[in-house]
């Protein structure tokens, strides 16, 4: 039985589920759901996910939710060297930058990208451009610490791609799409660092799961 | 007490390390100094020592922790890392703690206890009346699954579980406690939880370390 995901691919953490299958080679099935029908608010999802969010990721007699719990299951089941498993010091390094990107990168990038990509896409509004100022001068601080660490390591938890780096690719994909890419284009090692990740066949795959992020073709003004 | 810090020695706690903790002088800006930094570049707590070991942020160095000392009887499985199943249960009820209890729930912490007590700000009840509506649809949530299980992960205690006690003890503390009673599959679950020999011992030091700030 294929393993199914339950919801709309344009969601970053959605859009994660499918990176760690696809990186792990794991046949799947993609539930198309609508989020303006409110699928998820429907009682027989809310029966898979009490919380009411997408994504819902069945595996067997397996029905798990939230997204970084469930790229952790798929890697763990399918792939599990992504995890660092079987090295105390390698799967602490790894959790501390999955923490480290839901901690400190995704807040400020996350708000730039819904500002600058979103918002005007899907909310129909213009940016708050405080908002994005404010967050950008977050991010900067946050990208020099990730400058420094890749400087001394290929990858952020050593020289092994895991979930600390995969984690990373959905929401920086919309970020990138913004006028603020040139934060990360002006850092050497972090823009090496992403290109690597964003030029991997399981990343370029999702990525057309998500035409409003970066490498997609801008709509003529 | 900082709730990632006591995070972290519930779990060295429940598995009988022996540790140390080096206290980080916030009002001299001791966070921010070379030395700190070169432990958690985003100069905050907690940082953790294992000799060679570096490692910050709360959830990673629990988890450490937990697998280092796994062989030490009861505390073993609290990640439950040899059953997929099991696992992916600790996970997902980790996850929950971070991303629905805790933002509804400590907010309420935060101006009822520690605005006060820090800032000397007023409550600000609107934030207040917010956050327990949210929290009241979460418990809802953790009444259905705590009614089907007694941990959150399954039948056994788990690292899901033990995330919840720092900011649920400071919450213990405000005016908002009885609103566990409306729940009572929640409440035996927390006090099944605070009889743990691990968090009776670390409840004393957080209100002691609470009752020095108020003092201050």
């Amino acid at each position: 039985m294929a393993v199914k995901v339950y919801g709309w691919a344009i969601s970053p953490f959605v859009s994660r589920v499918l990176l760690c299958l696809e990186e792990a080679g794991v046949d799947y099935e993609l539930v198309p759901m609508s989020r303006e029908a409110a699928d998820h608010r429907r009682p027989d999802y809310v029966a898979r996910n009490p919380f009411g969010e997408v994504p819902v990721l069945e595996d067997g007699e397996l029905t798990l939710f939230e997204s970084l719990a469930i790229a952790r299951h798929v890697l763990r089941k399918y792939k599990p060297e992504r995890l660092g498993s079987g090295s105390l010091e390698q799967s602490a390094l790894v959790d501390m930058w999955v923490d480290v990107e839901a901690h400190q990168l995704q807040p400020p990038a996350g708000a730039i990208a819904v500002e600058c990509v979103i918002a005007p896409a899907l909310f129909g509004r213009e940016r708050n451009q405080a908002v994005v100022d404010e967050n950008v001068e977050k991010l900067k601080k946050v990208l020099e610490v990730y400058e420094a660490q890749l400087v001394q390591s290929r990858y952020l938890a050593g020289d092994v791609l895991t979930l600390a780096d995969l984690t990373h690719f959905t929401i920086m994909h919309y970020f990138m799409a913004t006028e603020y890419a040139t934060l990360v284009e002006a850092l050497p090692h972090v823009s090496a660092w992403w290109k690597g990740l964003a030029a991997r066949p399981a990343a370029k795959k999702v990525a057309e799961f998500m035409p409003l992020g970066a490498g997609a073709p801008k709509k003529q003004e | 007490m900082s709730t990632n810090v006591a995070r972290v020695l519930v779990c060295l706690e429940e598995v009988g390390a022996e540790y140390e903790v080096v206290n980080i002088d916030f009002q001299a800006k001791e966070h921010k100094s070379a030395e700190h930094l070169a432990r958690n570049p985003f100069g905050q707590i907690p940082a953790f020592q294992d000799g060679d070991v570096v490692l910050f942020e709360s959830r990673a160095i629990s988890k450490y922790i937990i697998r280092k000392y796994k062989s030490a009887g009861e505390a073993a499985d609290l990640l439950r890392e040899g059953d997929l199943r099991e696992a992916a249960m600790v996970d997902v009820w980790t996850e929950v703690e971070a991303h629905q209890y805790n933002p509804a729930l400590s907010p309420v912490v935060y101006e009822c206890l520690i605005y006060p007590a820090m800032r000397g700000v007023p409550t600000n009840q609107k934030v207040v009346d917010e956050s327990l509506e949210k929290l009241r649809k979460v418990l809802d949530v953790y009444e259905a699954r705590l009614s089907k299980h007694t941990y959150l992960a399954g039948d056994s205690v788990s690292f899901a579980d033990l995330n919840h006690f720092p900011f649920t003890f400071y919450f213990m503390a405000t005016p908002h406690a009885s609103l566990f009673d409306s729940y009572p599959h929640v409440k035996a679950w927390w006090e099944r939880l605070v009889a743990r020999p691990s968090m009776k011992k670390l409840g004393a030091t957080m209100a002691a370390a609470a009752a020095g700030i108020k003092q201050a």
